[in-house]
């Protein structure tokens, strides 16, 4: 048993930090570190900034651009990332449609798509959910019918899928799609990615409770989308989707920006006071805090235990995915929630423009409440954490039924 | 013991009742919320038309003498209808506290046109940096001429947007004195913003307010003991907004378990849910009967029973508020983080209740302090 770093490990957190120190742009880790509301292009720009430095894709095959990086490298450089106020890189592209392409895509999409995702030039978003079909995937209905004709097989899509994550601003969708109503559910869904310029695709914003616009309704009207932009067999779809599942653990729990706003909220509580003291002198507040940080302390060793644990291919696949997932949900509510509890009478302003990268604060309010505006629509945003990706509910079903076998 | 409410307290229940469900449903609400005023002058209009602006009053002064459990039943109704209009600041707060410690001659002023709906008031006592100690006053009364200058900022002050008049708490040689300030008087002046829950409030600023001395309210450096009162009617008050805002999360929650269906059957049906919706009932349960207790006893002329059993009741219901809140959100989905359903704002009204007036930290800690001392 050894906790530490070694040697190799330690220096490659400097080199990640040199990075960062040298290539982050101050005006995009400003607004991430301040809780502003970041625009399309802080993502694309910083993905770009990675990919000249080869670090793109961490995660990838060394083939298509990967580092190459192992679990433990891949941790270090989140957790540098995220505390140095480095947007985060969507999952969308990366981590998601990515892994499928290398691991079922044909060599033709494997080159026309991952480049274009490595590179930022594609946003990717995903479509699985439907109005009727969220914890229960595999009811989906969207439509997909193959037609054969003369200029190229094309697929006809109907139907919609919702939540949209970021839709707003993507170039791309994956979707599962509906090509057989015969047998198990599961086994008449596809994988199809979908231009969104296609004709017959609307997007309508769903805006959430912190009053942004974050995810959509997509919906499709007799889109005609190539043939050759179905990944893998037609219906098989959900096995890629599984295959996802099972692979996608690292970042799941977000140690690292727990880590951030842990020192964010340590923060917050020195410059907020009471009757003249720091709010942190509070033994009652101050406790909570010591709370979420031993869950966080805990959190991080198992992220890393399960990590380390990751190139042991005898292993079957074992809970680890959905404790990571539930308990970096709730620490990161729990964060979100004392922030705001922190601000005291400052949690009530809706201050919209304080989220504004230009907003420095208003001179008609007291100075320390410009931290403020951004932490109560946190709160209220974060509570998607425990509902999206497999609601905690369905992981602790997955823990309790394909784990444990009850 | 009689749990019961009156056979008028029962119709003023449903009164309230069907003004919400005809005349303020969630989605003019949800307008009402964008709107520059943030609430309906029409609603206030009807409170004024339903005696419910009347009610802590005495009858002298055009008040129905109502009792804090008459209060209970009308903020738990506005908590169902998600009501934005002011009537804590304006009814329970500072009407509450020129009841208790004005003249006569300000009682005969202001409370008709309270009860009538002609008058809006807010409170401006809290002040940045002091959380929510009711003592920390840094805002200054020096006497000038007949009457007092003021001078000091206020944060946050609940309903000021649209007060005709303030009450400002300030310090004078003495301790802390109450002033009635014009909200347009020279040398105040407002930033008003919206609330989290769609609701409007404002810091203020206050530079060489010149006020009469007609507007002092109570005895001069005795404003403390009448401001504790004040925020305990009002603490009461919103637990019983609380457990009205909880009571209507469970039934949409109830409704939603029975109604949305996965893997093929109503969601109700897993069993990890069921258990999640009775721990809310036993929550909500729970809450209720806190809330009866800090109404019963808020009426008290003993301040320590009063401000214990208040203090207990806000520690108790922000445990159960945060719960019932969470989870009904949880229980929906992602259509419990959207803007566009009731459920959402229901959990936002509920959060916002618990950061106002103090949060469950602050009343847990008032209340284990009582522990000391008995
Ligand atoms: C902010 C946000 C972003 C999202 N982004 C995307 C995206 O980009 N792409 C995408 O495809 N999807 C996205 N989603 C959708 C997300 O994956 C679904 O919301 C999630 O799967 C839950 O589905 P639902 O909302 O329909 O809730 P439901 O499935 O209707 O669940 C309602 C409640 O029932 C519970 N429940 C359901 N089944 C069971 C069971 N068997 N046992 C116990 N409890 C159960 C759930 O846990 C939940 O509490 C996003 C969601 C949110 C909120």
């Amino acid at each position: 048993m050894d906790l530490n770093f070694t040697a190799e490990e330690q220096s490659f957190r400097e080199e990640v930090r040199n990075f960062l120190r040298a290539r982050l742009p101050a005006e995009i880790s400003r607004k991430v570190l301040g809780g502003k509301r970041l625009a399309k292009d802080d993502f694309v720009r910083w993905q770009k900034i990675l990919h000249s430095q080869g670090w793109g894709a961490s995660g990838w095959p060394a083939a298509f651009g990967g580092t190459g990086w192992n679990a433990v490298q891949q941790h270090i450089f989140d957790e540098e990332c995220a505390d140095a106020g480095a947007p985060m890189q969507l999952p969308f592209g990366l981590k998601m449609v990515a892994p499928v392409i290398v691991a079922f895509g044909n060599p033709a999409q494997q080159q026309r798509f991952l480049p274009r995702i490595i590179d930022g030039t594609d946003w990717w978003c995903q479509g699985y959910s439907e109005p009727g079909s969220g914890s229960d995937l595999a009811s989906l209905k969207m439509r997909a019918q193959l037609v054969k004709s003369g200029d190229g097989d094309h697929y006809v899509v109907n139907g919609q899928k919702t939540w949209t994550t970021l839709g707003q601003h993507a170039d791309w969708i994956f979707c599962l799609v509906r090509t057989s109503t015969e047998g198990r559910q599961q086994e008449g869904i596809s994988f199809l990615l979908i231009d969104m310029k296609t004709p017959g695709i609307t997007v309508r914003p769903i805006i959430m409770l912190d009053g942004e616009h974050e995810i959509n309704e997509v919906w499709f009207e007799e889109v005609r989308v190539p043939a050759e932009n179905l990944i893998g067999e037609e219906n098989k779809g959900w096995t890629y989707a599984k295959f996802l599942l099972g692979h996608e653990r690292t970042g799941i729990a977000g140690v690292g920006r727990s880590k951030r706003e842990l020192k964010k909220l340590k923060e917050i509580a020195t410059k907020e006071t009471a009757a003249g003291r720091p709010l942190i002198e509070d033994q009652r507040f101050r406790d909570r805090i010591a709370l979420v940080e031993l869950e966080l302390m805990a959190l991080e060793i198992t992220n890393l235990r399960v990590i380390s644990a990751e190139g042991d291919k005898k292993r079957a696949p074992g809970p680890e995915a959905s404790i990571l997932k539930v308990k970096g949900s709730e620490i990161q509510q729990m964060l979100t929630e004392l922030k705001m509890q922190a601000l005291g009478h400052y949690a009530l302003p809706w201050l919209d423009e304080g989220l504004d990268a230009d907003w420095d604060g208003d001179a008609a309010m007291p100075a320390y409440a410009d931290h403020a505006p951004p932490l109560s629509g946190q709160y209220f945003n974060v509570r998607k954490t425990t509902i999206y990706g497999g609601s905690n509910e369905i992981q602790k079903n997955i823990i309790s039924q394909m784990i444990l076998g009850l | 013991m009689d749990f019961n409410y009156t056979e008028e307290q029962l119709a003023l229940q449903d009164t309230l009742r069907r003004f919400y469900t005809r005349d303020y449903p969630f989605e003019h609400r949800r307008a009402l919320a964008k709107s520059a005023d943030g609430f309906d002058r029409s609603a206030w209009k009807a409170f004024a038309d339903f005696g419910i602006l009347a009610l802590p009053f005495d009858e002298e002064f055009g008040g129905l003498n109502g009792k804090a459990v008459d209060a209970m039943l009308v903020m738990e109704m506005l908590g169902r209808g998600l009501a934005l209009e002011p009537y804590v600041p304006t009814v329970v707060l500072c009407g509450g506290l020129i009841r208790d410690a004005g003249s006569a001659a300000q009682k005969a002023e202001l409370l008709p046109a309270i009860a009538g709906g002609e008058l809006m008031l807010a409170l401006a006592h809290y002040e940045a940096g002091a959380r929510y100690q009711l003592d920390q006053v840094a805002t200054t009364a020096t006497v000038s001429g007949a009457g007092w200058q003021l001078d000091g900022a206020k944060a946050v002050v609940l309903g000021a947007p649209a007060a005709d008049r303030l009450i400002v708490s300030a310090r004078d040689g003495k301790g802390i004195s109450l002033f009635l300030v014009d909200a347009k008087a020279p040398g105040v002046s407002l930033r008003a913003y919206p609330t989290q829950d769609g609701a409007r409030a404002a810091d203020i600023k206050l530079s060489g307010v010149q006020v009469g001395a007609a507007a002092l309210i109570g005895t001069a450096g005795g404003g403390l003991a009448v401001i504790e009162r004040a925020i305990d009617y009002a603490n009461a008050a919103l637990c019983a907004e609380a457990v009205g805002i909880m009571s209507a999360l469970n039934e949409v929650t109830l409704e939603y378990l029975k109604t949305r269906k996965q893997f093929g059957v109503p969601i109700g049906k897993f069993q990890a849910l069921q258990h999640r919706m009775a721990d809310m009932v036993i929550a909500t349960e729970q809450a209720r009967s806190m809330a009866t207790l800090a109404a019963v006893r808020v009426d008290s002329a003993d301040a320590a029973e009063r401000s214990r059993a208040v203090a207990a009741a806000r520690a108790y219901i922000g445990a159960q508020a945060r719960l019932v809140g969470q989870q009904a959100v949880q229980l929906h989905g992602g259509m419990g983080v959207v803007d566009e359903l009731n459920v959402g704002h229901y959990f936002k009204r509920l959060t916002m209740i618990g950061l106002s007036f103090g949060d469950a930290d602050y009343h847990l800690g008032r209340f284990s302090d009582t522990l000391l001392a008995a």
